[in-house]
């Protein structure tokens, strides 16, 4: 089945079968890697994308699904060589170990601000509630969010 | 290789159910599609997410109208639900993560049935009624007599679940009183309930009880509710005895069974001690 949608500001359109998950449709078929796969099951977070500016777990999401829409993934997010803002938080915070759960918690946080610029800290920890994060301990993350947080404060 | 369909009116949705008899009905697809892998089963899917008649949410002579596809976030978002029905809002925010809210919706968790699921306690204190369409009917049905059991309702072959109607003002003040959703889980989010009260209790201004209801979740085959006990705190205070009482006689009528999260005496042990959580609600 032929599916369109726009993937990371580009249109496409690529045959795929329908029942394929998005996460192997993104990994397998169009080398996208950065996003990731661990349970499988909607329990982790590693997964998440950003499906018309909302965040959604690409592994409980099949191919037919993303007819006509807008997709974002960790690639999107950097303008050429420049990493996207967040991500540069990430870095500075330290709040990066192995990475594997580095995208998912990037789109987590960037579906967050765009709702809710100026998110807390508990808003931050629930909004990134549904990422799993096995070497950080989380607080260098939620620092880095908060740290977005404060630059759009200071700005404001 | 099977089929996935994306119908986007019911019209279309009728057409597609007589081609594919036998494809399975997928909403937010949190749940069917992590059952559909773990048994490594094809089965051709009808996707409900684009159907333009089950999307709406909005008031109508005392009435709130909720589209079937509406997901958890969406109830969240609106300031109806904020306002009138806080009870739903509260156990809606508990269910799985931000992502799952997105996807998953109110549907989907009612036609689920699992006793574990998060919205239906407060649906059953807030009377819900369910709309049930087919090609050719459409009947109402509470949703107590919705759901049999878990994974188990009433929806004949060729029959949707197309909207949720919630009397608004709710049956019970949900903003007057108390009005609480308390979850036990093994952790705050991503976690399916133990056990979970629902409470809504309309107060005198002096302290005593008008009215109050209860559900239970994860503690029988589906939502438990005792109308006969809830009557117990009728014209009472609030105090640590009565509270004690109440759930000592809560614990006594559900049904809970022992699985991979909790023992059954675990559960019986929560369900007598979680109304004694609606003084420390009482006194702010």
């Amino acid at each position: 089945m032929k599916i369109r949608f726009t993937l990371n500001k580009q249109a496409i359109e690529i045959e795929s079968q329908p029942d394929c998950r998005v996460v192997d449709l993104l990994r397998e078929q169009l080398v996208l890697t950065g996003t990731k796969e661990a349970c499988g099951s909607g329990e982790c977070g590693a997964c998440t994308i950003l499906v018309d500016g909302v965040s959604k777990l690409s592994c409980l999401m099949l191919a037919a699904q993303l007819e006509g829409r807008e997709i974002k993934t960790i690639e999107g997010m950097s303008v050429s060589e420049e990493l996207h803002p967040l991500q540069k938080a990430f870095c500075d915070q330290g709040a990066v170990q192995c990475g594997f759960c580095s995208p998912g918690m990037v789109m987590a946080s960037a579906d967050l601000l765009q709702r809710n610029p100026l998110a807390t800290r508990q808003e931050i920890r629930q909004a990134l509630s549904g990422n799993l994060c096995r070497c950080t301990g989380y607080q260098k993350i939620v620092d880095a969010v908060d740290s977005m947080v404060q630059e759009t404060r200071n700005k404001s | 290789m099977k089929r996935v369909v994306s119908p986007h009116t019911l019209e279309e949705l009728w057409q597609v159910l007589e081609e594919l008899p036998k494809a399975s009905l997928m909403a937010g697809g949190t749940d069917l599609l992590v059952h559909l892998r773990d048994k490594g089963r094809k089965v051709d899917l009808i996707l409900l997410e684009r159907i333009a008649e089950m999307q709406h949410l909005e008031q109508q002579d005392g009435e709130l109208v909720i589209g079937a596809m509406v997901t958890h976030q969406q109830l969240l978002d609106s300031p109806i639900i904020k306002k009138h029905l806080p009870v739903l809002a509260q156990a809606v925010s508990g269910l799985g993560s931000p992502p799952i809210r997105h996807m998953a919706t109110i549907g989907g968790n009612i036609c689920s049935a699992s006793p574990a699921g998060d919205s239906l306690p407060p649906l059953y204190l807030l009377e819900a009624k369910l709309v049930l369409k087919s090609k050719l009917t459409s009947r109402t049905v509470p949703i107590q007599e919705f759901i049999l059991g878990p994974s188990q309702t009433v929806l004949a072959k060729g029959e949707i679940l197309a909207e949720i109607r919630v009397p608004v003002p709710a049956p019970i003040s949900t903003t007057e009183g108390i009005s609480t959703y308390c979850k036990v889980g093994q952790r705050k989010a991503l976690a399916i309930s133990i056990v979970s009260m629902a409470a809504c209790l309309e107060m005198e201004s002096d302290g005593t009880v008008r009215v109050a209801k209860f559900a239970w979740g994860s503690v029988g085959s589906k939502v438990m509710v005792f109308p006969e006990l809830d009557k117990y705190l009728f014209g009472k205070k609030l105090t640590d005895d009565s509270l004690r009482e109440l759930g000592m006689m809560f614990a006594r009528q559900v049904t809970p069974i022992t699985d991979l999260r909790a023992s059954a005496e675990h559960r019986r042990a929560l369900v007598s001690n979680l109304p004694l959580k609606l003084l420390a609600e009482f006194k702010g």
